[in-house]
């Protein structure tokens, strides 16, 4: 324990400790938001499924990297870099969805 | 070992290069070795790739093919060329080697953040480089570089998955380089060297660097799509399936044109301190350069659906990368018209560095704007798959790209090696490259607005008269390229004579010894004023008093 207590310390700068309580609650969080993932696939939404299965999978991620990834108590580099990383991922998606939404708009065979 | 021992001691401490035992080699964790590994490394690729590409020219002379044999033997040698020097020389030519050994020592650091990790980054490269030699051996790909999809996951039967491999491979050894790179500027600068007060070389390094860590994955991912394709069908480029091959064009060019940008921002940090150093004045507008380099690996992820107008991608999206690709220009142009206000009123010199600085920015700026033709929806349509793309892009990758290469090695190879080379032959070889890459490449530009194809081996008569005058020139570049390697060999022969500062340039890698010691610095190092506080009445003084001593 003592040792534990220690090694603490001395990441304090770099690495702060999460209280396991924190852990349990998220874990408890992404526990319900996947029974919210099974239960609004049988219920009649249509063509939003997809939305809203994709809302709560982000809500997860977003909980995982902030807390089980350790970003909400990082430096505000450590910010930018995931902000960046998911914008990065952002645009691929983006910019791909640009082209299969509007493919077929012009009545141009292949355009 | 024990020889070298004692004059840590005694005397000064010993360069870099004095252990020479190959284990001091293949363990070494110092930036320079690597940087001198990576320089062996890729030189070598590079005459592999231009010895293919000889082959190329050579069956190209003639309107049949006869050279090679086959038209399968010939796409299987534009595509070894392809990817060898793309992804063996041009990503890690610049960054892997001069990066490596500059940048610790402009920001005043002793090492990368990371030595190890730099080190490994070299074998990564070494196996994903012998695995290219494997592939050359036994039978060669023949997709393009581009490995488009349905053709190399369904009906290509060469090596195209070790080839797969092999790229997502070597793309790490890019990562590694970046990320190195981005957390040594964050963390190991000297004091005093505040951002705006880093070389632009470091600016431009840190801008390829973020490129590097951003892309390679998505290559990364988009090989590995292919190879599983391969074996296992799962139909994400299928069609019958429910996937689309387009996809798979999406996710190579999201990396691979931000790659053109690895390969060139490199060349941009080349030529922003060889201009202010040979035109004796600070360069014009540091902070427009520096953050042009930044803006450039940003807006270069937005523009590559340019790569795709006619290959089935919906004409709205081709309306906005074409919109974008006229954009990223800016910054590109924003370099260009500084270096030329930097030469304004300078007192310029035309040393063998300064010439291919001066030859990158002419071949540069036309490979640059081709490129503004080709990303207009309209012209593209016209010459899409023609010579002219390979024109232009090898008026950015040769013209750009192995210039600068050239002209960093010559600028920095007294520091690297503490000798100077022949003046003369330097000279001579840089006028033979840009005489032999034009006269190789312009006539590309003619050959593709008439229509010719690339990737064929067969063309109408017609077309022989540029063809030949591109062999012809090929074989100008070629001798261009190989007189380089004999003097600078030679120069290794003679005595340490380059001393500290032979082009007397500012920046702390020329307040050191040439070669470095192994630590770079003997004490702290404290930065207190801008870079490039060149004079240029100084220099103008200097020159006056030279010739009144000659007349005199
Ligand atoms: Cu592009």
């Amino acid at each position: 324990m003592s040792e534990l207590h220690q090694s603490s310390e001395a990441h304090e700068q770099s690495h702060h400790v999460i209280a396991v309580k924190t852990y349990v609650m998220i874990y408890w969080v992404l526990m319900a938001l996947l029974l919210a993932t099974v239960l609004a696939s049988d219920m009649p939404l249509g063509g939003a499924h997809l939305l809203v299965a994709m809302t709560i999978a982000l809500i997860k991620a977003i909980l995982i990297v902030l807390f089980f990834m350790h970003v909400y108590y990082s430096a505000p580099l450590t910010w930018v870099t995931a902000v960046g990383s998911f914008l990065w991922v952002g645009l691929l998606l983006g910019f791909l969805l640009s082209d299969y939404f509007t493919r077929g708009w012009l009545h141009i065979l292949g355009k | 070992m024990s020889a070298s021992a004692p004059a840590r001691h005694d005397g000064p401490p010993a360069d870099y290069l004095s252990e020479s035992t190959v284990k001091s080699w293949l363990l070494t964790v110092d930036h320079k070795r690597i940087g001198i590994l990576y320089l062996i490394s890729v030189t070598t690729f590079f005459f592999v790739g231009g010895v293919i590409a000889g082959l190329m020219r050579l069956e190209l002379m003639t309107p049949r093919g006869d050279v090679l044999g086959s038209a399968d033997t010939y796409n299987r040698m534009f595509t070894m060329h392809g990817v060898i020097m793309i992804f063996f020389f041009l990503v890690p030519a610049i960054p892997a080697v001069l990066g490596n050994f500059l940048l610790p020592i402009m920001i005043g650091a002793r090492d990368l953040a990371f030595p190890k990790i730099n080190l490994m980054s070299w074998y990564v490269y070494m196996i994903g480089g012998l695995m290219g030699v494997y592939i050359l051996l036994h039978g060669g790909i023949d997709t393009g570089w581009t490995f488009y999809t349905p053709f190399s996951s369904m009906y290509s039967n060469t090596q195209v998955v070790t080839a797969a491999l092999a790229v997502f491979i070597t793309g790490f050894s890019s990562i590694l380089t970046g990320l190195n790179f981005v957390v040594t500027v964050h963390t190991m600068r000297a004091p005093g060297m505040t951002w705006f007060r880093m070389p632009l070389f470091v600016w431009s390094h840190y801008a390829t660097a973020l490129i590097m860590v951003l892309g390679t994955p998505v290559l990364a991912i988009s090989v590995v799509l292919v190879g599983l394709e391969r074996f296992f069908g799962v139909g994400v480029f299928d069609p019958k399936l429910g996937g689309d091959p387009i996809l798979f064009q999406h996710l190579f060019w999201f990396y691979s044109h931000p790659a053109v940008y690895i390969m060139v921002l490199p060349g941009f940090a080349v030529v922003s301190e060889i201009i202010p150093c040979f035109a004796r004045r600070p360069i014009f507008g540091y902070r427009f350069v520096a953050f042009a380099s930044v803006a450039i690996a940003i807006f270069g992820f937005l523009v590559w659906g340019h790569h795709m107008f006619v290959s089935g991608q919906s004409m709205y999206a081709g309306a906005v990368f074409s919109i974008l690709s006229f954009l990223v220009a800016i910054p590109s142009a924003i370099k260009v018209f500084n270096w030329t206000a930097t030469l304004y009123k300078g007192s310029i010199k035309f040393d063998t560095p300064m010439l291919y600085a001066l030859g990158f920015m002419g071949l540069f700026t036309i490979g640059g704007l081709t490129g503004l033709m080709l990303a207009s929806l309209a012209i593209d349509v016209h010459v899409h798959d023609t010579y002219f793309i390979v024109a232009h892009f090898h008026y950015i990758m040769v013209g750009g790209t192995v210039m600068a290469y050239l002209g960093g090695i010559h600028f920095w190879w007294p520091k690297m090696t503490g000798r100077m080379y022949s003046d003369l032959w330097g000279k001579l070889s840089a006028l033979l490259v840009f005489v032999g890459f034009n006269l190789t490449f312009f006539p590309q530009f003619l050959l593709g607005y008439l229509g010719m194809p690339r990737r064929y081996f067969e063309y109408r008569p017609e077309f022989q008269v540029l063809n030949v005058m591109s062999t012809a020139g090929a074989t100008v570049l070629a001798v261009g390229m190989v007189v380089p390697v004999i003097y600078l060999l030679l120069s290794l022969r003679g005595p340490k004579n380059a001393g500290p500062n032979p082009w007397n340039a500012t920046g702390l890698e020329w307040q050191i010894e040439s070669p470095p010691t192994t630590h770079n610095f003997h004490e702290p190092v404290l930065v207190t004023c801008e870079p490039y506080l060149y004079s240029p009445e100084e220099a103008e003084r200097e020159y006056a008093h030279a010739q009144h001593d000659h007349v005199a």
